[in-house]
């Protein structure tokens, strides 16, 4: 019985000490040949905080994001919650296949970590991390993102410059590797909820065709990113 | 359960005396030069075995090798000429040979999709840091599947470490997927292998995956058969000795 009560004691001692501040160095590695990654919001939050989920509909802040890249609305909504923030660790454009590296230290309480980012070009394709458990025990944590699709927009393909919430279209192809004049590949989005993108379909002619993008550079498999948290 | 306890208890007891009675047999310990022996030889052999999981992709001969040092292979880096030349025509010959590799060995032949092989790798006395695996998928222009500098310093005998991979690209070759750059069977085996010009992005990331004619792609000669998805290979690492 004595035993008991001691066990306990640890368990929950090493659930108080997640809760705890810690000094988190993470590292987000664009894996994919062609796509880039708009400013990075990283937060480290309490569980009241929540940007996304999937299966869920989109927040109108997320929309913002996953859209046209803008976190600061995401950004406004994790600091209202006494959030630790990082906003484009990447100082721009995270580019295909490249890395960035930033310190959190996060206070008592901010116990769960997420992450956003925008797939460029896509309508609304989009690389997060959604509330996920920052372990207490110091240590290299790694895993890979999958692209997800925040259902607020139909994935016409059409580079238009349409990066407000609600505009069709893509904002841009960073790498000046698209093409124009495309019909459009589709104008309905039927899965309104946060899902795992169905990837773009792209097509072989730069000045026609469906779609703006080309099938052989702004295609992906995912994984899409790999997140690598040092857990100090 | 108390028969059990008295017997550990004999058995402990009769250790003891056993113990005791060596010593006491012992002779006086006197200073004397101990007896050169020869090192034992220690062999670090791993046993890989890999599985194609792609639909119509076969592998070219699978490259596995023991290493200190250095990747195979970086995300976002320029592939080195030896991977270029397995990642465009499934040659290993200059990868396995490379100055950094401890122990290098190829598996027999193309792993055709849905099969599997077995590469045993060996090294002795010092224990290897790193295994790396990476092979071919032919019927593209320079896809690569496989793992890059796995630590296996801590690895004991009998220990497996499974993991399934996903599939990267070379960025040496452009995806043009045309027959005439198709080293694989999809171009009758006829397309072009290796070629020192690089006219893609000139870093490694994972693939984007084939698109094929039957996707859009009007100048492939792939069809929808050889489309993948990751991951690509089941590999078991297991250390056998």
């Amino acid at each position: 019985m004595k035993r008991l009560t001691l066990l306990a004691g640890v368990i929950a001692s090493s659930f108080a000490m997640s809760a705890q501040a810690q000094e988190l160095e993470i590292t987000v590695t664009n894996l994919t040949q062609g796509i880039y990654y708009t400013p990075i919001l990283i937060a480290a939050h309490n569980t009241d905080v929540d940007m996304f989920t999937v299966g869920e509909a989109a927040s109108n802040e997320l929309q913002a994001m996953a859209e046209g890249g803008d976190i600061s609305g995401l950004s406004a909504l994790a600091a209202a919650g006494n959030a630790d923030i990082v906003e484009n660790p990447a100082a721009g454009l995270l580019a295909p296949a490249s890395s960035t590296t930033t310190t959190l230290n996060t206070m008592d309480g901010n116990s769960h970590l997420s992450l956003v980012s925008m797939m460029l070009p896509t309508n609304d394709g989009f690389i997060g991390v959604d509330s996920w458990m920052i372990p207490s025990e110091s240590g290299t944590y790694t895993f890979t993102l999958s692209a997800y699709d925040a259902g607020t927009e139909a994935n016409d393909e059409i580079i238009n410059g349409g990066g407000a919430p609600g505009v069709a279209g893509i904002p841009i192809a960073p790498g000046n590797d698209a093409g124009t004049g495309g019909s459009g590949v589709t104008s309905m989005e039927e899965n309104t909820m946060i899902h795992v993108h169905r990837g773009s379909l792209g097509d072989d002619d730069l000045s026609g065709g469906k779609s703006d993008l080309d099938n052989t550079v702004h295609r992906w498999l995912n994984p899409v990113a790999r997140v690598t948290v040092v857990v100090k | 359960m108390k028969r059990l306890n008295s017997l550990t208890v004999v058995a402990a007891f009769l250790s003891t005396l056993t113990l005791v009675g060596c010593s006491d047999n012992d002779l006086p310990n006197v200073a004397m030069p101990d007896p050169v022996e020869p090192m034992p030889v220690v062999n670090y052999r791993y046993q890989v075995t890999v599985i194609n999981l792609t639909h119509s992709q076969p592998m070219s001969p699978i490259a596995t090798l023991l290493h200190n040092e250095m990747n195979v292979w970086e995300i976002g880096m320029p592939a080195s000429v030896a991977l270029e030349q397995l990642a465009e025509s499934g040659n290993n010959a200059e990868l396995l040979t490379q100055e950094f590799v401890i122990a290098g060995e190829s598996g027999e032949g193309i792993l055709m999709p849905g099969a599997s092989e077995t590469i045993e790798v060996s090294t002795m006395n010092s224990p290897p840091q790193m295994l790396s695996t990476v092979t071919m998928l032919v019927n593209t222009n320079d896809a690569f599947s496989g793992f890059n500098a796995m630590d296996i310093s801590n690895m004991t005998v009998g220990e497996s470490i499974s993991l399934r991979t996903g599939s990267y690209d070379a960025g040496t070759e452009k995806n043009s997927e045309s027959s005439a750059s198709i080293p694989g069977p999809a171009s009758g085996g006829t397309g072009e292998g290796y070629n020192e010009a690089r006219d893609d992005v000139n870093f490694v990331a994972m693939h984007p995956g084939v698109v094929t004619a039957d996707d859009g792609l009007a100048s492939s000669v792939l069809t929808q058969a050889h489309r993948f998805d990751n991951p690509t290979l089941a590999i078991t690492v297991t250390r056998i000795e």
